[in-house]
């Protein structure tokens, strides 16, 4: 910055703006499409969420009156409390394993695979199924997991088993199974960031003075890797809160997710009732980043 | 000794990373495989004959719902949407190397965007436009759904490629008598230029795959994706595994293509400068 503000001051017959990186005023033009597609399409049906999960409807709208019974309903259902206690089981048993898959993949790309076209390469070999379709991927383990699928045939042949398993599919089993599959990457790619930052002369540093591999990792690399982990943590948790895909299609009908249920209120119409878990569940994925965001520092990766 | 220790987690972790990518990518295979099952060929191996059976079927009405006109709608819709992406997310980029009156707020509004759960910004979308009175539309309620999910990763790139930008460059432009447009389409955008494709790719392919946001805002006409989520329910025949190969192709093409145009540029650029 200073030196863009001394070349400002060598050159005081620049026209008005000449500044790199503009002036404030261009600054806020250049910012006013992002702001506005952010405000209609974010902020304000954020806002209509909150408004509507405090207004009274019959079987066919919404009445413009304002009551918290859409809170009292959702909170005094057992129903409602072992969906979100499900939910948030999924997510932290998917955290456990894409954080322990996450950071030895990075480890493994960004410490022990050498030369940077290899590094690049094999991380691009983990990330590009993102830009591929999520519904196709998840159904594309129907033809392994099912009654008759590969997994149960080779069981099968080899004398493992003496009748098919039936929990591989339409189960926690299975939608475990696809968010780890869906979200790995979503670990990966931090973490990776953050300790292709390492210093590698720390970790020569920490072999010298004779920590071994395990305390290299535990005192020099983890607390270093500690942002790219928050931001990990930060996706697949709110991915995993929110989904409503992988368990419709893995869970086989008979599991349920917050994402099901607020999307089996909408299709009632029971918009408020919705809008009104849908609140909840903002709340607690907000608690949640909040909470981690108190370790982690998200802004120091930019 | 030191370079045993190595040896040993090395290989432990080259096994785990191949293992893993087997995870990533087998099944994506099998339904390859198994999209050119026989016409007698059910949804598991083994496979009942070879052949493309499946795939014709796809483009007869009855198989699958309304594959031409959903296609066609996601392909529109993934083209407005990359687009858009582009200009504001380069827009956005290049606000954001200074500071101005609320930068930190919108910040955290793009970074809200990303961690919002997809299923409440569709629910809030959705009841924004029935309660203005508005018919949900793919072109217009489900085009600014997508782009809350595709402006953050456009922006992330942006950030990445400003981080490694020199200044000087464009110092000199400007020293030179460069207005602002003139340094940006001479200067800037050539240095930009391959995370710019970056951009499009993700505006793009988020766009063409997305299936949570615009769930509640796509209104009467079905995106490819709400339609291939409607067909899990009730198609029992390898024609959706015709459909998954058929889109996963696609997709792997925009990627390819993406990738090959970024490839050349930078090597045109190594040329000039070497």
């Amino acid at each position: 910055m200073s030196s863009t503000i001394k070349a400002a001051a060598a050159n005081p017959t620049a026209r008005s703006g000449a500044k790199p990186g503009g002036t404030s005023a261009g600054a806020w033009l250049l910012a006013t499409p992002l702001a506005i597609v952010l405000g209609i399409f974010l902020v304000i049906p954020i806002l209509m969420l909150v408004v509507v999960s405090f207004l009274d409807y019959n079987s066919v709208q919404i009445i413009w009156s304002f009551v918290v019974q859409n809170y009292i309903d959702a909170v005094s259902s057992a129903a409602t409390w072992q969906t979100f206690a499900v939910t948030l089981k999924y997510a932290v048993i998917t955290w456990a394993i894409t954080l322990f898959l996450g950071f030895w993949l990075s480890y493994f790309l960004a410490f022990e695979v050498r030369g940077a076209a290899w590094q690049m390469g094999l991380f691009l070999v983990c990330s590009i199924p993102f830009l591929t379709s999520n519904i196709i991927r998840t159904i594309s383990w129907i033809p392994a997991l099912g009654r008759n699928g590969i997994v149960n045939s080779v069981l099968l042949h080899f004398h493992l088993i003496h009748q098919p398993l039936t929990f591989l599919l339409y189960s926690q089993f299975a939608i475990i199974l696809a968010f780890v599959h869906l979200n790995t990457l979503f670990m990966v790619t931090p973490i990776f960031n953050s300790m292709m930052r390492i210093d590698r002369t720390l970790i020569e540093a920490a072999r010298d003075n004779g920590a071994g591999f395990w305390q290299t990792i535990l005192n020099v690399i983890l607390p270093l890797s500690k942002t790219g982990i928050g931001i990990g943590t930060i996706f697949v948790i709110t991915l995993v809160m929110g989904d409503f895909v992988s368990v419709s299609i893995m869970g086989g009908g008979q599991s349920a997710s917050v994402g099901i249920m607020i999307q089996n209120e909408m299709s009632q119409l029971q918009y408020p009732a919705a809008a009104a878990n849908a609140v909840i569940l903002l709340a607690i994925v907000l608690i949640m980043v909040f909470l981690i965001l108190r370790v982690v520092d998200i802004r120091k990766e930019l | 000794m030191n370079r045993d220790r190595r040896g040993k987690s090395f290989y432990i972790l080259a096994s785990l990373f191949a293992a893993f990518v087997l995870f990533l990518y087998g099944p994506i295979a099998t339904i390859v495989i198994l999209s050119f099952q026989g016409p007698d060929g059910g949804l598991t191996f083994p496979m009942h004959g070879f052949s493309v059976h499946w795939f014709h079927a796809l483009f007869q009405q009855q198989m699958v719902g309304d594959f031409g006109g959903s296609i066609t709608r996601s392909l529109i819709l993934a083209f407005m949407v990359m687009v858009a992406n582009v200009v504001i997310s380069v827009a956005g980029g290049m606000a954001f190397r200074r500071r101005f009156a609320g930068s930190t707020f919108l910040f955290y509004l793009v970074i809200a965007s990303l961690i919002v759960p997809s299923i409440l910004v569709s629910l809030g979308i959705g009841l924004l436009f029935s309660q203005l009175g508005l018919n949900p539309a793919w072109w217009s309620s489900a085009f600014g759904a997508q782009l809350t999910w595709t402006i953050p990763f456009g922006l992330l790139i942006m950030f990445a490629v400003f981080n490694r930008f020199n200044k000087s460059w464009e110092e000199a432009a400007r020293d030179l008598g460069a207005g602002p447009w003139r340094s940006f389409t001479n200067v800037i955008l050539p240095i930009i230029l391959p995370g710019v494709v970056g951009i499009a790719l993700f505006g793009f392919s988020l766009s063409y795959d997305e299936f949570p946001r615009t769930m509640m805002t796509a209104g009467d006409s079905n995106t490819l994706p709400l339609e291939i989520f409607a067909m899990t329910a009730n198609v029992t025949t390898p024609v959706i595994y015709a459909l998954g190969t058929l889109t996963t192709a696609f997709s792997a093409l925009v990627i390819i293509v993406a990738m090959t145009s970024m490839a050349i540029i930078r090597r045109r650029r190594a040329a000039k400068l070497g």
